[in-house]
């Protein structure tokens, strides 16, 4: 617990291990760059390679961070309010250990998927530098100890995915990159200025000196500093009423993209949030206002999810509802909550990385995720079965499983609450699993469960009512007025209708082609998969070791000095 | 801290002028915008550091209190190399959708209108199920009325055929009209398609549900 104690020359090394999970990608990145499209196994080597080399200082730093106490580097030695620092507390180091085990297994992935679509030349050349910048970008938001450099972290992460997410630039990716670019663009704008606002108000930007000066501030000013900053946040984190943007642009991307957009991306907006309510705002009437937002992301969130037919933006907006469960952890801001909202970070950026991906994998056997085209993909391919139905009940939370435990957590924290508004956010809790369920289940019966081929399907699902009239004349009638379902009777006036939109075409290499689609899946895509599966199931079976880490890590938020001291000592 | 109010005003007017263009589609105009918006942020963290000063390097020997604070100077520098790199991906993409639909506006998400459409056409075909149904049990109540006052007139085999002569009449009628209405449904779905370039709008929208 206490920093005290540990030899100094430990202390330097873990020092200096602090900024490599933000040196090493970027290091690569510019390497990878100045060779170019050339050497690509070289290249492939090199990302692998470092990814893993990041997976383990992280592993290191979250173990030292355990021990002794929040790791600290200052940035060529200058002192907090002047020089860069960079903070490893518990949640950084656990937050960073996550991000870097995900993000090596979407690597493996989209190296299988480039080699799957031969097109290996133009994602080596842009994809993965732009990659590795983006991981870069979210391993510093993580360790960063300054307000400012959490900014530089965010955009250094935003850029990046500026370019994955139309990398190809096909039309579809064109559009949607526009909505996403600008919906960032103005959240940065507004941080930016949020920013000027604490430095404006207090004189520094540095986490650890702002909770004593913030706390000294009049009530007001510190409102509006603390709602710019939630406001930009939660459009990072596509908390409800700002997360419109999300379920429009994530789908279009390449299926590895969209998977780490969608497992990092948004839980850096949690992570910051997180920040704000424990290390700068603790104890504040806003957390009722979180609450709020929580429960219409949930229900709204899980309501659109409902409506969808296509997997990708079901997933999408399971997102979103999912990030309510987070935010209703930090609302409550007691010990279990943020424990919870802790673990439920851990679990959910696994789970929905893994659900994307095999989102992925199926687009890659069958052409599309539509789910009204699919079907029978459990007879045809049940190993896909199996890697998709196990983080969907993970994702529901269906007991054993780990997002049963981390709902559990969060749960049992609002009824500890006992609170009015936290019984209701415990009933929508529980009211959106059960449809996360639902939506889950529609998706595994059209796409899964329903008769192989595409005829058969149509066969079986259309005849339904006929069934009912016994009448030979009646069914006569019904003959000769088509079938039903196309709308049926003589005074239905035809220029109702106007032309229907046209279905999304599936352009999901990263060269924007249309996919190269296979009765076997390639097989590194499906042992990355089946790594983030067996990962996600880890939480279930290191549940009890991984929940006593979030309760420390919920201490240390908390109590706020072991931060402070680790940077102002 | 001392600060200008003329600086604090010129961040306010951009961060306005930039917020109207963003309301606009074209995203050269959107692009505007957040230039805008951009300067009007990085002139607020000016705002932030206080009164005018001498430069902090420069001077070595002038009294700390003289010199404009630096820290703020540095974070614009960042902001403002930030902004550039986005502006010129922006003006990238604005080029790139120019390439591929000949504008560069921002359209509305099609998956969404689908999702709309799809509704609304769900409930179009149960309003529509609705009246068929009511109308065929009024012509079978009408041929029912019309075979049992025939029955009180005439003989059993009479009877029998007037009323189903006129049910089949009847009969014939509604078939012609549903040969017409689907032949103009096939016409309006031909022209749809031909407006669409691809295949079958209806099938597009409904997938398995038709």
């Amino acid at each position: 617990m206490s920093g005290g104690g540990q030899p100094s020359e430990a202390a330097a090394v873990m020092s200096a291990l602090v900024p490599l999970p933000v040196i090493l990608p970027l290091c690569a990145a510019g390497l990878k760059l100045a060779i170019g499209a050339r050497l690509e196994r070289l290249q492939r080597f090199i990302s692998a390679g470092v990814l893993a080399a990041v997976l383990v200082v992280s592993l290191v730093l979250l173990v030292a961070a355990d021990r002794h106490g929040p790791q600290v580097m200052f940035a060529g030695g200058w002192a907090p309010p002047v020089g860069i620092v960079l903070v490893a507390d518990r949640l950084s180091a656990l937050m960073l250990v996550i991000s870097s085990a995900v993000t090596l297994c979407v690597l493996v992935y989209s190296v299988g998927q480039g080699m799957a679509d031969n097109d290996e030349v133009t994602p080596l050349s842009v994809f993965h530098p732009s990659y590795l910048v983006l991981v870069a970008g979210v391993s510093d938001t993580f360790l960063a100890g300054d307000l400012f450099n959490l900014y530089v972290g965010f955009e250094l992460m935003l850029t990046a995915s500026y370019v994955l997410m139309t990398i190809g630039g096909t039309l579809s990716r064109i559009r949607a990159g526009a909505t996403y670019a600008v919906v960032s663009l103005l959240s940065s704008m507004l941080f930016l200025a949020a920013v000027a606002m604490v430095y404006a108000a207090t004189g520094t930007v540095t986490m650890a000196q702002l909770p004593a000066r913030l706390d000294a501030l009049p009530d007001g000013v510190g409102m509006l500093i603390h709602i710019a900053l939630l406001g930009v946040f939660a459009i990072k984190a596509a908390v409800f009423p700002m997360a419109a943007w999300l379920p429009d642009s994530y789908p279009t991307a390449p299926a590895p993209v969209t998977a780490v957009f969608a497992g990092l991306l948004t839980k850096v907006g949690v992570y910051a949030i997180l920040r704000t309510q424990t290390l700068l705002f603790p104890g504040h009437r806003i957390g009722d206002v979180l609450m709020v937002l929580a429960l219409l992301s949930l229900l709204v969130g899980i309501l659109g999810a409902v409506a969808q037919t296509d997997l990708k933006r079901l997933l999408s907006f399971t997102l979103i509802s999912h990030m309510g469960y987070m935010v209703f952890g930090i609302g409550l801001a007691t010990h279990g909550g943020i424990s919870g909202a802790v673990f439920y970070v851990a679990h959910h950026i696994t789970v929905q990385t893994t659900l994307f991906l095999v989102a992925g994998l199926i687009e890659r056997r069958s052409g599309t995720t539509d789910l009204q085209s699919l079907g029978g993909l459990a007879r045809l391919s049940p190993l896909l079965g199996v890697m998709f139905f196990v983080p969907a009940m993970n994702l529901a939370g269906i007991p054993p499983l780990s997002g049963f435990l981390g709902k559990l957590g969060l749960l049992r924290a609002g009824i500890d609450d006992g609170g009015a508004l936290a019984y209701v956010l415990v009933a929508g809790g529980t009211a959106t699993s059960l449809l996360t369920l639902y939506a889950l289940a529609k998706a595994w019966n059209l796409a899964f469960w329903r008769a192989p081929t595409p005829e058969m399907c149509a066969a079986g699902t259309v005849l339904e009512d006929t069934e009912a009239d016994s009448d030979d004349d009646e069914d006569e009638d019904e003959a000769a007025l088509g079938p039903y379902t196309r709308s049926t009777a003589p005074h239905v006036v035809l220029d109702r209708w106007e032309p229907a939109p046209v279905r999304r075409r599936g352009a999901a290499t990263f060269g924007g082609q249309e996919i190269t689609t296979s009765a076997t899946l390639p097989p590194s895509m499906t042992v990355a998969t089946a790594g983030l599966v067996l990962f996600g199931l880890a939480f279930t079976v290191l549940a009890g070791p991984l929940f006593s880490l979030t309760d420390r890590a919920a201490d240390e938020l908390i109590a706020r000095t072991p931060y402070v001291e680790a940077v102002t000592r | 801290m001392t600060g200008t109010l003329a600086l604090v005003c010129c961040g306010g007017v951009l961060f306005a002028s930039g917020t109207a263009l963003l309301m606009a589609r074209p995203l050269t105009r959107i692009l505007l915008g957040i230039v805008l918006i951009g300067n009007g942020v990085n002139i607020l963290v000016l705002a932030t550091s206080g009164a005018a000063g001498r430069a902090a390097l420069l001077y070595p020997d002038s009294d700390p209190g003289r010199m404009a604070d630096p820290l703020p100077q540095a974070f614009i520098l960042t902001a403002i190399v930030i902004t550039l790199a986005v502006t010129a991906f922006l003006v990238t993409m604005a080029y790139r959708s120019w390439q591929h639909s000949g504008n560069d506006d921002v359209p509305d998400d099609i998956e969404d209108i689908r999702v709309v459409r799809r509704a609304t056409y769900a409930e179009e075909r149960e309003r529509l199920r609705a009246a068929y149904r009511k109308r065929r049990h009024e012509y079978r109540a009408l041929a029912r009325g019309e075979e049992e006052r025939e029955a009180r007139e005439h003989s059993a085999y009479q009877r029998l055929g007037t009323a189903r002569d006129r049910y089949r009449e009847m009969r014939r009628r509604a078939r012609a009209d549903a040969r017409v209405f689907r032949a103009r449904q096939a016409r309006a779905e031909e022209t749809a398609e031909e407006i669409e370039g691809e295949d079958d709008p209806w099938q597009t929208i409904l997938g398995a549900d038709r």
